[in-house]
């Protein structure tokens, strides 16, 4: 047995000096194709998840603005539309099937390609091997293949758009049996082939990223960095990368049956169908069995999302309140609770489909336990800020944004997890609102928090602090007005995912408040120009980062060259000695990770 | 290189690592589409349906070839490449004859008349099994590549990590499918 181990590491031994040598050839012969495009360097893959979630977010968000005009505005007509988008808005009125197709798509693309590729792909590419010491990630190769199944993913969806019968139009749940049969609607057909696939490729590219974030925390962390010496970021990366590869299976799972209804004449989800008077010879299945199959992912997927900005928000918090975090432990603890939750409550987005009512008792209970963990980390996050000798970076101020989000969204869910109340208020706006703030806007708060934080490591300039404000005011402010008022709509029972509402006495009452909203949309459409622009100019022409350790952080990161090459340490990988969170400490504004605990130093 | 690792050498190699994640997410692909089986069964009109006989053969074959790919993996770290390679490519065909049987018996059941049209419970076997004959036979073809190896390289290269990698993942397509098969043959 002895002999079997030592042949093992020998193995090991070999096959890493084999890469390291690898590496350093590589280096010196960096095409352009090598270096930007094909690259395994998890920095740039990061800025390639980046920057296709950007494209992604002014696809998806521009879709948003266009099915709001009809909501606003149903009678009006805009040429410019027809100009824009042909036959899905004739004589300038977008038509229905266009507007399902972009409310699918819309719903799709934000929630997978930006708020999951574009946050969890770019912060835990970019910040897993930096902040726990590692050159890289465990497998370079698999992390650069995660973002090609990523792109590929996008041109198929992309190219769902152009096809004649439009792309999938049944919702981004993709319930059957609008998923199933063709002949059910337009979107149906060709598109909902499309994105299927789109959602396969997209599943791969998830799995092979999460598999590489797990092995890397676990087992390429530098000397001294124990787990509970990481910062909270790694922390909700891992939780958030645990989620996913144990439950986008489950959604594949549900697609692969999917495929056999559509494809192969199985019955699996369907039963008692009649289209245009015609009988459906399909019998025996259940619409029911997809939504469990669905939703099983569909509710860590909200987690998914959320968690990586959670943990971005706890370090900014703690750098720019210069504070250590409010117990640490309690957040680690909280993530877990949340990620262990988040596998048992998927139900509660099936209350009203004939779930036995008893089942759902228990859906309620489990339910509501996640205020318990969310809220311990709602005061944790207060309690840091709580006499913090803060600085109002942008950055900064998207985290406390995100804080507040979080809050307002988060009450509501404790509504929806009431079984008897969902009666009312599900599939309602109240939903929308619930969702929007809580996991959309928060989630995209916490993305615009690193982006605005880490950008200076990323691309070794700062970005531009005057337009960051006018963004983060407009968009917080403008958050607000188009969410907060559908709370109203949705407890009055106007209902989500309809094309128009004024034929309905009932939601008469709502037109100018819809017009409102709507207007407040674009506004915050347009106002993510401001962001977007800046973004780009200052790649190349924003200040430049002089000192190492602009924000005065005690992560690794800030340890690295200001333009850290592939590899990121020149020399060996820093020493571990302490947690990530020593601010205002014995007189000390800030403790590096890599300062060796003093004799005399108190303890935390 | 040293401080990448960090101590590195109680560690397992990464990609064993990684293929150890891989499977945990396998499984719940696997448990999702069991626990669908198990909410339909017990609904209204669900019609149970035999598992054909060959299913005893698949199973017989497949516990054999674990047990000859872990024999490879004792011959390889004792250097004995001739048997190393026999036994590879033993529990490669064995593979094969297992993705026979499987393809029998789902022909005998086709004939029998459980089709996609006529049978859901035909439908989610049909569905389970191949897909997990698809799993087999990604590893039979990583089998194959690894007596192909063997064969070309002309250096020694007596690591254990492809065979131990190759090794976990067939001991886990192997009890993957034990367990599809009692779990047939009890909820059927
Ligand atoms: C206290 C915590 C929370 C509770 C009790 C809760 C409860 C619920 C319930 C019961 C629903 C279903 C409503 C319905 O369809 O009738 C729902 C919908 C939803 N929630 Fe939450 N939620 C909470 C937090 C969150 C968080 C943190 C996120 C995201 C990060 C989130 C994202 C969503 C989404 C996306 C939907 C709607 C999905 C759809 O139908 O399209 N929720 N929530
Ligand atoms: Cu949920």
């Amino acid at each position: 047995m002895s002999e079997v181990t030592h042949i093992h590491e020998h193995a090991v031994g070999v096959s890493h000096e084999a890469h390291h040598e690898g590496h350093h050839h590589h280096e010196h012969h960096d095409s352009f194709l090598s270096k930007y495009v094909f690259s395994q360097d998890h920095k740039v893959i990061a800025k390639q998840f980046l920057i296709t979630g950007i494209f992604w977010a002014v696809i998806g968000g521009f879709f948003s603005v266009v099915f709001r005009l009809q909501i606003g505005f149903p009678d009006a007509k805009f040429p410019w539309l027809e100009t824009l988008l042909g036959e899905w808005a004739k004589g300038g009125q977008l038509q229905p099937e266009a507007y399902y197709a972009l409310v699918t798509i819309h719903g799709t693309v934000l929630v997978f390609f930006v708020l999951t590729a574009g946050l969890s792909g770019t912060f835990s590419n970019f910040l897993i091997p930096l902040q726990i010491g590692a050159r890289d990630m465990a497998s370079p190769f698999l992390n650069m293949l995660s973002y090609w199944f990523f792109f590929v993913a996008g041109i198929v969806m992309l190219s769902s758009l152009f096809v004649q019968t439009g792309p999938f139009s049944g919702g981004w749940t993709a319930y059957p049996p609008l998923s199933a049969l063709g002949d059910a609607s337009p979107g149906s057909k060709i598109g909902m082939d499309m994105w299927m696939i789109s959602m396969a490729l997209f599943i791969v590219s998830s799995l092979l990223g999460g598999l590489n974030y797990i092995a890397t925390i676990l087992n390429m962390r530098t000397k001294g960095m124990s787990m509970t010496r990481l910062p909270l970021t790694i922390w909700a990366f891992f939780f958030t990368a645990v989620l996913g590869v144990l439950s986008f299976p489950v959604l594949l799972s549900g697609v692969i049956l999917l495929i056999f209804d559509r494809h192969f004449g199985t019955s699996f989800y369907l039963s008692d169908i009649f289209i245009n008077g015609q009988a459906l010879p399909n019998e025996g299945g259940s619409a029911i069995l997809y939504q469990h199959l669905f939703w099983f992912l569909g509710h860590p997927e909200v987690y998914i999302i959320l968690l990586p900005a959670m943990g971005m928000v706890s370090e900014i918090l703690s750098v720019n309140s210069r504070k250590p975090i409010f117990g640490y432990m309690a957040m680690v603890g909280s993530m877990f609770a949340i990620a262990i939750l988040a596998f048992l409550v998927w139900a509660h987005h099936m209350f009203v489909t004939g779930l036995n009512p008893f089942l759902g008792a228990f859906f309620v209970l489990l339910t509501l336990l996640i205020a318990v963990p969310s809220a311990i980390k709602v005061f944790n996050w207060l309690t840091t800020l709580w006499k913090g000798n803060i600085r109002f970076t942008p950055g900064m101020l998207f985290a406390i944004g995100f804080v507040s989000l979080f809050i307002s969204g988060g009450l509501t869910g404790i509504f929806l997890g009431n079984s008897a109340l969902d009666i009312q208020l599900h599939d309602t706006y109240f939903v929308i609102a619930h969702f929007h703030i809580v996991m959309g806007v928060a989630s995209m708060f916490g993305m615009l928090a690193g982006i605005y934080h880490w950008y200076p490591k990323m691309f070794g300039r700062y970005l531009n602090n005057s337009l960051g404000y006018i963004h983060f005011w407009i968009t917080m402010v403008g958050a607000y007005v188009i969410f907060w008022p559908m709370h109203y709509e949705g407890l009055a029972g106007m209902p989500r995912r309809y094309y128009k509402y004024d034929i309905w006495e009932s939601f008469k009452q709502f037109g100018t408040l819809n017009q409102i909203i709507s207007i407040a949309a674009i506004i915050v459409f347009l106002a993510q120009f401001l962001f977007i622009i800046n973004f780009f100019y200052s790649i190349w022409k924003g200040r430049k980062v002089t000192t190492k350790n602009p924000w005065g952080a005690n992560t690794l990161e800030w340890t690295t060259p200001i333009n850290p090459g592939h590899g990121n340490w020149d020399g060996e990988i820093p020493e571990v000695h302490r947690w990530a969170y020593d601010y205002s400490k014995d007189g000390h504004e800030f403790i590096s990770q890599t300062t060796p605990v003093g004799d005399n130093e108190s303890k935390h | 290189m040293e401080m990448v690792m960090g101590n590195s050498s109680r560690k397992m190699h990464p990609h064993k690592f990684l293929l150890w994640i891989a499977i945990g997410s396998l499984t719940m692909m696997f448990a999702g589409l069991t626990s669908a089986y198990i909410v339909k069964s017990n609904q209204a009109g669900w019609q149970p349906v035999k598992v054909p006989s060959i299913f005893y053969l698949s199973t017989v074959v497949i516990v054999a070839s674990s047990i000859t790919i872990w024999l490879a993996q004792k011959a390889i770290v004792a250097k004995q490449m001739v048997k190393y390679r026999l036994l590879v490519s033993v529990t490669a065909v064995l593979g094969v004859i297992f993705l026979f049987t499987q393809f029998a018996g789902f022909s005998e059941m086709w004939q029998q008349k459980i089709t996609f049209k006529e049978s859901i419970a035909g439908s989610f076997f049909y569905v389970i099994a191949g897909l997990h004959a698809l799993h087999v036979l990604g590893g039979v073809i990583a089998l194959f590549v690894l007596v192909l190896r063997v064969f070309s390289t002309r250096t020694k290269f007596y690591s254990s990590t492809p065979v131990e990698t190759a090794g976990l993942y067939w001991h886990f397509v192997d009890i993957l499918w034990i367990y599809l098969f009692i779990f047939f043959l009890l909820v059927s």
